[in-house]
């Protein structure tokens, strides 16, 4: 049997999230009544002209520079041509022989190590409004609200060879836009929308095969199930002698398969031109340079730091890495404790798992940085102990105050005083003769024991290092 | 002479003494639409009641001490150019109720000035067609003989000048547009430099040689009325940002010593005798002027009227594909599913001509054909456009025939595309090359018919164009005649 190797190619369309549409003065935000978001010139009447949004021109080249693009200095605008009731002037104004950047990639991390992707090109198009079906009545209709929002579409090379790979590199392109802040990656809404393109060939062969465009993949999951099924269903047509066709397919998630939607025959003669409403896009090095400068630290940038500088494992700086309001708050707390370990493993684990519980974003985070530092300074300074801290970390969280006013409303002092913990080692011995004598002969897990006996006397309050102490002396080797 | 037969410069000296009033000026157009329009049709829509309304206010502008040249003159407008509040139909069926929310850019500066807008002119369905006969409307017959056409597709603006129906007007020049119908109207008719005039609220037929610009009864009227419609636009990216010349400084002034550029090419076969002839006359009158006739070349003439129907017809194909039956205009009735509204609203919404350059445009534009046609057209383009600049460093401004023949019969040429688009085989060069055109009455046809003579200059040389067809019309002194309606 031939083994297949997948040959896969995304195109990822991300919205830019400028305040206004790309050729005309509306409002670019999600979510208003239909049709409300519109004005002759995205409505497409006779005679109006579109005029370019700078900030959307910033906008892609911030992504063209995160992604090593070449940045043509002049590029243009073409029209694709086709008529669809959504599209209000029969043409989509996109570039198409000269676009705003080519030539770039992004690094992936595999399991088997770093990878490159190339990027085709970035290129800056105006989005299509949205068709509302009545499912009562045979008709449907149009909300041009969408209708020139600004767009980026990232063409990256066919150089991916899995689906998770698929998956890594829009995981990667789509925390680069993210950080960016060019992009709200919402893909549920649709501001981060992508294609692929795959083909299967024999391993070991150059040539690629016959490729099919899948559509509809509205999330990461989607993207990897879809290319995972597409490899099936391509390798068993291969297999059983037969040949894949060229068409585009759409992704049906329910029932978890491709369906052919148009074959190459029917596919569209977009009739590209250079649309002659628009002049030539130039931008000069000089303003290159402008907008190069307020780049933000990039993911990949800011996750090699926090491991060189935190001292903190990639895993932990991948994860504190993942948006930038995130990386920022654990910056925060690590500048208000001065502990970057504890500090990293406090904000990925008990504070991410309270955030996700209420799929609350760590920018409404209860529990401010400062706090959070405050109480792993405690935690250190061993006037609570780690035990104590996990429920005084879902305190602070319910409630939004201070770790000390807290410990001072609760009492929650950790018992240090030797002493008095001593009194209490010595009660919990001799109330247990029977473990005594089974740990004395032997059975060393029941040391951990207790341990709990003294911690649940003391209401969890006693220092967990004294306590271990005391008893090692009790109890001997 | 009767108000409506004088020009705007006549009026306005007349409305600024007080010796009349803008209502009166505006009555007067109106009792003339009245007595000569279902003869000559120049017009789709009257707009009767806002003039007289617009003409009162422009009475108290003057009184108040306005001194736009423009305040309570009646101008008309090809319907071609969008009317806030008022129906603009482009002479189709397809946008035969569709009124725009808002005014060409040209409209509302032309408001500004205080002009009184009388109605919107008749033309060609979307511009497309040199004899005003495509249109959904119905024909505009040429006042000088009303068997022929007045030209088109500004068939209406110049008709509606030429018949005392107006005292001026605003067309639109993609071929030769408003020059040819000037031409065969026998008024003065100006293109000017692409991005010299702003596009928006201008439906468009072929983006990329559209313009807008005045038909008008004498060349200082044209000033005043370029005067008025010149700036930059920040809603069209086309629109130059260049400073704009008062035209008014370019009348009245010497052109001796000019070097007037006379291209060969425009004089071959198929020129009609007494078209050269009047021609001749008018390259006379220049060098008695003290200007100096000098031959030049612009070789790529015979490919003009082949790159001009790719293009335009290309750029027409996409500018309306978005008369699809869905948010506005015309949409048919009983339909099943989608592809047949939009096969048969357009089908129905378009005339054939129409339907012929949509047809014409998609092809040239078709994967496989592009290179062979589009791609080829504009690079033809582009040495047409050479040609010019290396004739402009011989020469100041260029001098030709404005149409090869005068005013042809109604039918005529309706069934031969072909004979129809070579009507403007002089004039088209101007817009592929972006340059600017005017087209200045030279005498009249053995059978009194009107004749043009073209004045060619390079971009944003208008204020060249006003001077020489002003000393030329100075000098020429053509006959005054008024077509017998």
């Amino acid at each position: 049997m031939t083994e297949y190797e997948p040959v896969i190619g995304l195109e990822v369309h991300a919205q830019l999230m400028t305040k206004s549409k790309i050729f005309c003065g509306c409002s670019a935000e999600f979510g208003a009544a239909p049709n409300t978001r519109t004005c002759p010139v995205c409505l497409g009447m006779p005679g109006v002209l579109p005029v370019l949004n700078r900030t959307v021109v910033e906008f892609a080249v911030k992504m063209a520079l995160a992604t090593r693009c070449r940045i043509n200095l002049m590029s243009n605008f073409a029209r694709k041509n086709y008529f669809y009731p959504d599209l209000p002037k029969g043409y989509q104004i996109s570039q198409y022989a000269l676009p705003l950047a080519e030539k770039g990639y992004v690094d992936i991390e595999t399991d088997a190590g770093e990878k490159r992707i190339g990027l085709i090109r970035i290129h800056i198009e105006e989005d299509a409004g949205k068709l509302v079906h009545d499912e009562h009545m045979p008709s449907s209709y149009v909300d041009l609200n969408r209708a020139g929002v600004p767009l980026i579409e990232i063409v990256g090379e066919p150089d991916i060879r899995s689906p998770e790979e698929a998956a890594l590199y829009l995981r990667r392109l789509h925390e680069t836009l993210v950080y960016l802040e060019i992009c709200d990656g919402n893909m549920e809404e649709g501001s981060f929308r992508c294609d692929a393109n795959i083909s299967l060939r024999p391993k070991g062969r150059e040539a690629f095969g016959t490729r099919a465009e899948l559509k509809n993949l509205n999330s990461f999951r989607h993207v990897q199930r879809a290319l995972e099924y597409e490899i099936k269903r391509q390798a068993y047509i291969l297999e059983s002698g037969g040949e894949v066709v060229q068409e585009t397919r759409l992704w049906d998630d329910a029932r978890g398969v491709t369906l052919s939607m148009r074959s190459k025959e029917e596919a569209h003669d977009y009739r590209y031109f250079p649309d002659p409403d628009l002049v030539a896009l130039h931008v000069d090095e000089a303003w290159i340079q402008e907008v190069a400068a307020t780049l933000p630290e990039l993911p990949l940038e800011k996750r090699e730091r926090f491991v060189r500088e935190y001292g903190i494992t990639p895993y932990d700086a991948g994860l504190l890495t993942m948006t930038r309001p995130l990386a920022a708050y654990y910056e925060e707390v690590v500048r208000a404790c001065g502990k970057p370990r504890p500090a990293a493993n406090w904000v990925k684990g008990d504070l991410l798992r309270l955030l996700n519980e209420d799929r609350a974003d760590i920018r409404a985070c209860p529990v401010s940085a400062a706090s959070l530092g405050d109480m792993i300074c405690l935690i250190e300074e061993g006037a609570i102990s780690g035990k104590m801290a996990k429920d005084l970390i879902e305190e602070m969280y319910k409630t939004g105050k201070s770790p000390r006013t807290i410990i001072e409303e609760k009492g929650l002092v950790q018992i240090t005083d030797e002493d008095a913990l001593a009194r209490v080692v010595d009660e919990v011995i001799a109330a247990n003769p029977n473990q005594l004598a089974q740990y004395r002969g032997g059975k060393d897990k029941l040391f951990g024991y207790f341990v709990g006996q003294v911690m649940k006397a003391t209401q969890g309050k006693a220092n967990p290092q004294l306590v271990n102490d005391l008893l090692q002396k009790r109890l001997g080797p | 002479m009767e108000l409506h037969q004088l020009t705007i410069h006549a009026l306005r000296d007349k409305l600024r003494t007080g010796e009349v009033n803008a209502v009166a000026v505006t009555e007067s157009v109106f009792r003339r639409i009245d007595a000569v329009e279902d003869r000559v049709h120049a017009y789709i829509a009257l707009m009767r009641d806002e003039a007289l309304r617009s003409a009162a206010e422009a009475d108290r502008r003057i009184e108040a001490g306005d001194n736009e040249d423009l305040c309570g003159i009646p101008v008309a407008l090809k319907d071609v150019l969008c009317t806030a509040g008022f129906r603009t139909t482009s002479g189709s069926r397809m946008l035969r109720d569709f009124v725009p929310p808002y005014d060409a850019t040209a409209v509302e500066a032309l408001k500004r000035a205080g002009a009184v807008f009388v109605g919107k002119a008749n033309m060609d369905e979307f511009a497309m067609g040199s004899s005003t006969e495509t249109s959904w409307f119905g024909v505009t017959r040429n006042p000088w003989d009303l068997g022929r056409t007045p030209g088109g597709s500004s068939g209406g603006a110049a008709a509606a000048v030429a018949a005392d129906e107006c005292i001026a007007s605003l067309g639109s020049d993609t071929g030769g547009s408003i020059r040819q119908p000037a031409a065969l109207c026998g008024v003065v008719g100006m293109k000017p430099t692409y991005g010299r005039v702003s596009r928006f609220g201008l439906i468009a037929f072929a983006s990329s040689l559209d313009q807008i610009g005045p038909l008008t009864k004498d060349v200082e009227d044209c000033a005043i009325m370029m005067n008025a419609i010149c700036a930059h636009d920040p809603k069209d990216s086309t629109s130059a940002k260049i400073d704009v010349p008062d035209y008014k400084t370019f009348l009245d002034r010497d052109i001796s010593g000019w070097n007037v550029g006379i291209p060969k090419e425009y004089f071959a076969e198929g020129l009609d005798p007494d078209v050269l002839e009047a021609v001749k006359r008018a390259i006379g009158v220049i060098e008695d002027a003290g200007a100096r006739c000098v031959e030049v070349t612009l070789p790529h003439t015979d490919y003009c009227v082949a790159v001009y129907c790719i293009v335009s017809t290309a750029e027409a194909g996409s500018n309306l594909a978005r008369y699809d039956g869905i948010r506005y205009g015309y949409r048919a009735e009983n339909v099943r599913d989608l592809l047949e509204v939009y096969e048969k609203s357009r089908s129905e919404g378009f005339g054939a001509e129409v339907k012929r350059r949509i047809m014409l445009g998609t092809y040239a534009l078709s994967s496989g054909y592009y290179d062979a046609y589009y791609k080829k057209a504009s690079q033809v383009r582009a040495r047409i456009k050479e040609d010019f600049a290396k004739a402009f460093r011989r020469c100041d401004v260029i001098l030709t025939p404005t149409s090869p023949t005068p005013a042809f019969l109604l039918g005529e040429k309706i069934n031969d595309p072909l004979q129809m688009y070579l009507s403007d085989i002089y004039t088209i060069s101007a817009n592929l090359a972006g340059i600017p055109g005017i087209s200045v009455p030279c005498g009249f046809s053995s059978g009194g018919l009107p004749i043009g003579v073209q004045f060619l200059a390079g971009p944003f040389d208008e204020g060249k164009l006003m001077q020489i067809a002003h000393a030329y019309e100075r000098l020429a002194a053509i006959e005054r005649r008024r077509p017998a309606l």
